[in-house]
């Protein structure tokens, strides 16, 4: 008996990777599939004015679309933030220019992007479904990028003096600093990044799969529109069907992508001991067990980083002899200022041309729905503060309670706000509020967990000395809190403040106008403002109001934020 | 003196400041690294020696002045220069293996040369096994093995240590600095220059052939001197603590300027006997005479068939007692050498126990010793205490072999074989000349 059972469990080892090799073939099969059925509808020609089915029969195949979309953008948006972030980082000249440009960018909500992008790509594929798309993938790609850029460019910027001096002196060439130094470096901040991105990505689906365009009226069959269709007729079954699958969708990414990424980016921490508490992923543990995906790692990725190294190096030896093709590399670019000064300034006179058509009370009026922005994102981050302060700081104490809680706090965040938006106006219609006391909810919904997570990482981070020394000394509560909690988790809570109110702000925009029940419920307010300025096709109003908020985050960026950054840096950081 | 491998001339280094105020950390200095040597720069914290690292391998501009590389002007990283971290500065996301492999993927080696010449040199630094282990599963010394083997595998010309040891506990430190001296002494190193800095005066003594010291505020060279000591070297010999003294007083006294200390006990109190015997030392002088009283060495060693390091005891023993000396590679019969072989045996052996007494410290030591006893003997082990501290083991056998050979020709003692003694014989103590 024994010896049989031994021998089976023999067997089970030896088809186990086999067993895997096929799972791993089947998946490649079915993605290729996808792309083969995705590609047909993009190619094929427009499908004017869609009609959105709200039956759960159709919620597969717009999950998949969906997440075809955010995998190009993302994809997009990896590259996009590996060049921006690499040319700031190594260009001194162009270096402060392009960090003003992100914090701009960064700063303007999606919809604002969303005509310019959508006209131009409708134009450039008038006869293809593709242009639709390829606009909603841009608008996705512009929610998503700035973050990783900066993510990239900060880690190239800390990157420890002896390791860069090392890969000098030893003569590494570009490919070779990159794949060895660089992109390992800053790795762990991509993938943290990534997953707040297209976090951000599922918020702003809704807005990025069905919207009018003044007179125009895009559809894009995902469950974005899904839920979105759902909520304008509200059908309440549909709304849940909806919001399940996207749950669903939600996790299964989490466990399949973003576990085994972040399992697999530990490996690139840059620490001298091995942490003992290591995230792990069965994922990435199978994966790591198919001889397949190891043989066809040896058999291609390896030969190329082989090859391309070896070019390298041989043109670095050349270039090293003979320091040549400086003057094209002047000449090329001279040649891109050029194109981006004539650019930034033809837009600047298209949008003083734009602008002059809007009236004083106009822009009245929109300074005035930017007040009231400002103080629904102010209460939005109070009332977090307030709930989140004490409890991060009681969980980040409890490694008992952090067990329980962390868990369910990543799930209940990963649901994007905006797809329990119906369900949470159902509700308010019901009590009887309005929109007003809405958006602040909806805000709150989509960035509380910002702080909530930084606090519990702050909370976890104040060494038990600090606790001892309050112990002994028998501080009382208010003590304990005015000089040890506080103190230790305010680099913490300032982290997570700014990144909560910048998601307030471009929250905002779908948090106060709203498709539902065949009616727009909309309230006074500067994201109101541009999404019905979008709706109606008034570019110009649009225009305004893009800049005003810009200008607002930006300004309240440099003036509140960056100063109390400063601060915390300083005075409150805890240095071993 | 040969070529230096790098120069630095007028090098010096300064930040401007707001207002035309310059803040000057290396004052101009001209420091040349030569070819064989292990050059140690020491200087307080904060002196800038780091800086100068980095300026002297191209890493660093210089604001004025220049680093000459083989004697052209340096203008980017030197190529074929190694530099071994404080921090180690190994990549973690690569194997022990990946990491020394790293510099020869970079000058494009194919992959199987690669892992061959890591493997042996992982080897070299005692790591072989370690390959596949990232560097946060090893211990800080073996990091900085991994360290050295990733420095070494280049085969530099030059090693660069920028306080190689400090990150490191004081045993482990101690520990790989004497392997880094065995690797170095036994040519098993692929360089043969190493600058290190530092600021451990005691690793600077115990390392370096020449210690240069720098000065703060602004960095400049206060003392640059040549380490006379043998290896290995004794941390507690007192020629070592005076040079670790001399540089802790420059150190600490920035205004003091203390001159180096001779090396005052230069001569050991035995100079070592050569392994002669006299008959070989009278057949030396003979043949010189046949030569005109002087002959090139190695054709005397030519001439008699003898190998060179075997007829090289010969001469210096003849030196030792003042009959011959060495000039220019040649054996010279001195007057004295002259009238020893003119002589009869009798009256040679009384040339020879003069010139003995007179230029031999340890013959006249053990009859001295010897005469002091009443009954005149000793055992041998009391001159093996005597020589221990000045000769290893086996070797104070031979001196005393040696001194037996001299003291008997000379009449001055004789010694017990089987009793292991040293004594006087009851003739010779009558008519002892001393």
């Amino acid at each position: 008996m024994r010896i049989q059972g031994l021998a089976r469990s023999i067997a089970g080892e030896r088809t186990w990777p086999w067993l895997l090799d096929a799972t791993v073939f089947l998946v490649v099969m079915a993605v290729a599939c996808a792309v083969l059925m995705v590609g047909h509808v993009w190619l094929g020609p427009v499908t004017s004015h869609a009609e959105i089915s709200r039956s759960p029969s159709a919620l597969p195949l717009y999950a998949l679309y969906s997440v075809v979309r955010m995998a190009v953008a993302y994809v997009l948006s990896m590259v996009f933030a590996i060049t921006y972030g690499y040319i700031a980082a190594y260009n001194r000249r162009v270096q402060a220019i392009m960090l003003a440009v992100l914090d701009i960018l960064q700063s303007i909500p999606v919809l604002s992007f969303l005509p310019g992008v959508m006209l131009a790509m409708v134009a450039l594929f008038p006869t293809r479904q593709l242009g639709v798309e390829i606009g909603s993938v841009i608008l996705i790609f512009t929610g998503q990028v700035w973050n990783m850029a900066f993510s990239f460019y900060a880690s190239l910027k800390a990157i420890p003096r002896e390791l860069r001096e090392a890969s000098t002196v030893y003569r590494f060439g570009w490919l070779q600093r990159f794949l060895q130094l660089e992109l390992p470096y800053a790795t762990i901040g991509l993938v943290w990044n990534s997953m707040v991105s297209v976090a951000g990505g599922w918020f702003f689906l809704m807005a990025c799969e069905m919207f009018v365009l003044g007179k125009r009226d895009f559809r894009l069959p995902g469950l974005g529109s899904y839920l979105q269709s759902a909520a304008s007729a509200g059908d309440t079954r549909a709304i849940l069907w909806g919001l399940s699958a996207m749950i669903a969708v939600i996790i299964l990414l989490d466990q399949l992508v973003w576990r085994p990424a972040i399992a697999w980016a530990e490996k690139f921490k840059f620490e001298q001991v091995e942490s003992t508490a290591a995230p792990e992923s069965w994922v990435l543990n199978l994966l790591r067990k198919s001889p397949l995906l190891s043989r066809l790692q040896e058999k291609t990725m390896t030969p190329l980083d082989e090859y391309l190294c070896a070019r390298s190096a041989r043109a670095e030896a050349r270039e090293g002899d003979a320091r040549a093709g400086s003057v094209g590399k002047v000449v090329a670019v001279v040649i891109v200022a050029a194109a981006c000064a004539t650019a930034a300034g033809l837009g600047v006179v298209a949008a003083f041309h734009q602008l002059q058509g809007i009236s004083g009370a106009a822009v009245l009026s929109t300074v005035q729905s930017a007040g009231a922005t400002f103080l629904r994102v102010l209460v939005a981050l109070a009332i977090a503060s307030i709930w989140t302060i004490p409890a991060g700081v009681a969980i980040g104490f409890s490694p008992r309670l952090a067990r329980i809680a962390q868990p369910l706090a990543q799930i209940a965040a990963s649901v994007p706000a905006t797809a329990l938006f119906p369900v949470v106006l159902l509700a308010l219609i019901r009590i009887g509020g309005g929109l007003n006391a809405g958006s602040i909810l909806l805000m709150l919904l989509g960035t509380q967990w910002y702080i909530l997570f930084n606090v519990i990482a702050g909370a976890t981070a104040i060494p038990s000395e600090f606790h001892e020394v309050a112990e002994i000394f028998r501080f009382s509560r208010l003590d304990r809190w005015r000089t040890v909690i506080l103190p230790g988790i305010f680099p913490y809570l300032i982290t997570g403040l700014v990144t909560a109110s910048g998601g307030a702000w471009n929250a905002s925009i779908v948090a106060e106008y709203f498709h539902f029940q065949g009616k727009v419920l909309s309230t006074f307010g500067l994201g109101a403002e541009i999404s019905s300025a979008t709706d109606s096709g008034n570019f110009a109003v649009l225009l305004l109001s893009t800049i005003v908020m810009a200008t607002l985050v930006v300004s309240v960026n440099r003036l509140l934020w960056r100063p109390l950054y400063r601060l915390a840096e300083t005075r409150y950081k805890l240095e071993s | 003196m040969a070529e230096p491998l790098i120069e630095a001339r007028g090098v010096e280094k300064f930040y401007g400041q707001p207002g035309g105020n310059r803040v000057q950390v290396i004052a101009p200095l001209n420091l040349s690294v030569y070819p064989g040597e292990i050059l140690a720069l020491l200087g307080p914290s904060g002196s800038g020696k780091s800086t100068l690292l980095r300026i002297l391998t191209g890493l660093a501009r210089a604001s004025a002045g220049e680093v000459l590389w083989h004697g052209q002007p340096v203008s980017g990283p030197v190529k074929n220069v190694s530099i071994v971290f404080q921090s180690f500065a190994l990549f973690p996301w690569l194997t022990v293996l990946e990491n020394v492999e790293a510099p020869l993927k970079a000058v494009g080696l194919d992959p199987a040369q690669r892992a061959k010449r890591a493997t042996q040199m992982l080897d070299t630094v005692g790591l072989d096994g370690f390959e596949s282990a990232y560097p946060k599963e090893l211990s800080g010394g073996m990091k900085q093995r991994v360290g050295f083997a990733r420095a070494l595998v280049v085969e530099p010309e030059i090693l660069f240590m920028d306080e190689p040891f400090s990150a490191l506990d004081v045993l482990t430190a101690e520990n790989l600095r004497n392997e880094l001296l065995d690797l170095w002494e036994d040519q098993k190193m692929p360089t043969r220059t190493i600058f290190i800095v530092t600021h451990n005066i005691d690793e600077a003594v115990l390392l370096a052939d020449r210690v240069v010291v720098l000065g703060k505020n602004p960095a400049r060279i206060r003392t640059d001197f040549h380490v006379d000591l043998p290896r290995p070297r004794d941390h507690k010999s007192p020629r070592f603590t005076e040079l670790v003294d001399y540089i802790y007083t420059v150190l600490t006294q920035p205004d003091a300027h203390p001159e180096v200390p001779a090396a005052t006990p230069a001569k050991p109190r035995y100079p070592m006997l050569p392994h002669a015997r006299p008959g070989g030392i009278a057949g030396l002088l003979e043949i010189l005479a046949d030569h005109n009283g002087r002959e090139d060495v190695h054709k005397l060693a030519d001439l008699l068939s003898f190998d060179v390091d075997d007829l090289l005891p010969i001469v210096e023993a003849a030196a030792m007692l003042g009959f011959a000396k060495v000039v220019e590679g040649d054996a010279e019969m001195t007057p004295e050498g002259r009238a020893f072989l003119d002589a009869d045996i009798l009256r040679k052996k009384e040339l020879f126990r003069q010139a003995a007494l007179e230029r031999v410290p340890l013959l006249k030591q053990i009859l001295t010793s010897l005469e002091a006893k009443g009954d005149r003997t000793l055992p041998d082990e009391f001159f093996e205490d005597l020589l221990d501290e000045h000769f290893s083991e086996d070797e104070t056998k031979l001196q005393l072999e040696t001194a037996v050979n001299w003291g008997r020709y000379a009449e001055l003692f004789d010694h017990d074989a089987r009793g292991e003694r040293f004594f006087i014989p009851e003739e010779t103590a009558a008519g002892s000349p001393v």
